[in-house]
């Protein structure tokens, strides 16, 4: 991936990151289920 | 009489008592010579490495480690979570323990023993984050020492005294609580001034969270690691309420150090979205840094969840110990093997034999020292007259 401006370069990077985070928000109150779906 | 002088003798002598006499004898000597014939004698820093093991083990592992004292103690205390109780003596002096060897170890770094006030007393240097580091750590040190007093006036029989700062257990919590999350989070703001000397995969503006999340769960896994030695070691101290309740410790904890780490592995993988770092992963180095992420937390966080699930305490302490060690190896990596990693080989810092016995000299008087206070304080059993107390 080849940046000409720092805007081509933040709108690249803060992409990436927002669909990361987006990841991380539905895998993790999925793992915390996952972690306590056998406590009584 | 000559057999009770041999039973002594015998009780004297044990194989933990000879090991620890000698690395305490060598470190002695290690010592005279670091105060005597100055830094240069004893270490391979320089001005390009003037921070090396005894900063990067000694002090930054040190103060992470030592984080089960306020994680443990704001589980009990301030959200509630009385089944934890046991728990907080061992982990306070624990902490306690680490922050006085992180102080002491921090003489022989620095030097000049009598000037230690100087920072907090005399020159405040407040625009630097080495000086919150210092201000949080003495007034954290003191904190942990007026938390673990009740302990040792138990031990004392001072009634009175004892109850007195019974009651500022909540308050002393919650300082301790603001305190490191300052102080730990500091240490890792401590590198964000080095963008040029520390590795891209390592160095981000998210450095302070990284160093506050992580001794989250270092916290946790010592206090897991350290019931584990003082149940193989020190069972004989122990009474029942603490040995029914260290399986709940260890499935609680294991659970809660599974779902940080996850977390933390998240936002590390922000962090190199962030700086678009995803190039540096196919390079030598980035295997390293994979070997730290995937080897020492992920997989980690995954025995400690299938742990937490199967209620195998065994497997929990097997990631305890997994965990701490990843800790030590992302401390290292950030303050020693990732940083100058642009420098020559011939330039780079490799501590010398006389660091890394001194090391091992410090980490002996804490294992020393909580021996001592072990078997004659009540830390792991509650004291007879205060059995209803809490």
């Amino acid at each position: 991936m080849e940046f000409f401006t720092l805007h081509d370069f933040m709108t690249y990077s803060k992409g990436i990151t927002y669909l990361v985070m987006g990841a991380i928000l539905i895998f993790m109150p999925l793992y915390w289920l996952y972690l306590t779906d056998r406590d009584d | 009489m000559g057999q009770e002088k041999a039973i002594a003798q015998k009780q004297l002598f044990t194989p933990f008592n000879v090991v620890a006499g000698i690395i305490l004898f060598v470190g002695l000597i290690l010592t005279i010579l670091r105060f005597t014939k100055g830094i240069g004698a004893v270490t391979n820093l320089d001005n390009n490495n003037p921070w090396g093991l005894w900063i990067g083990f000694d002090l930054m592992c040190g103060v992470a480690l030592a984080a089960g004292g306020y994680v443990t103690s704001s589980a009990c205390y301030v959200f509630g979570l009385k089944k934890y109780h046991s728990a907080v003596r061992p982990a306070i002096l624990t902490a306690f323990l680490g922050y006085a060897l992180v102080v002491f170890a921090l003489h022989y770094d620095v030097g000049r023993p009598w000037k230690l006030p100087y920072p907090i007393f005399v020159s405040q240097g407040t625009s630097s984050l080495l000086f919150e580091v210092g201000l949080c750590v003495f007034l954290y040190l003191t904190v942990l020492f007026i938390e673990f007093t009740p302990a040792a006036f138990e031990w004392l029989g001072f009634k009175k005294i004892r109850a007195w700062v019974v009651r500022l257990t909540l308050v002393l919590t919650i300082f301790g609580v603001v305190l490191s999350t300052l102080h730990q989070s500091s240490l890792g703001a401590l590198f964000q001034i080095a963008p040029s000397k520390l590795h891209p995969l390592w160095y981000s503006g998210y450095l302070h969270v990284y160093f506050f999340i992580s001794s989250m769960f270092a916290g946790m896994s010592m206090v897991i690691f350290e019931g584990t030695l003082a149940h193989r070691w020190l069972h004989d101290k122990m009474d029942e309420t603490h040995l029914a309740e260290a399986e709940g410790v260890v499935l609680g904890f294991g659970k809660a150090a599974s779902f940080v780490m996850m977390g933390y592995f998240g936002i590390k993988v922000i962090g190199i979205a962030v700086d678009n770092s995803w190039h540096y992963l196919t390079t030598g180095w980035g295997l390293w840094f994979l070997v730290e992420m995937i080897g020492f937390v992920l997989l980690p966080a995954i025995l400690y969840s299938v742990g937490s699930r199967e209620k195998n305490t065994f497997l929990i302490r097997i990631a305890a110990v997994w965990s701490i060690l990843g800790i030590i190896l992302n401390r290292l990596n950030i303050s020693v093997i990732a940083f100058n990693w642009h420098l020559p080989s011939a330039e780079r810092y490799c501590p010398s034999f006389m660091e890394v016995g001194t090391t091992i000299f410090i980490v002996t008087v804490g294992v020393v020292v909580y021996k001592f206070i072990v078997t004659r304080m009540p830390i792991l059993h509650e004291h007879p007259d205060y059995k209803e107390d809490h």
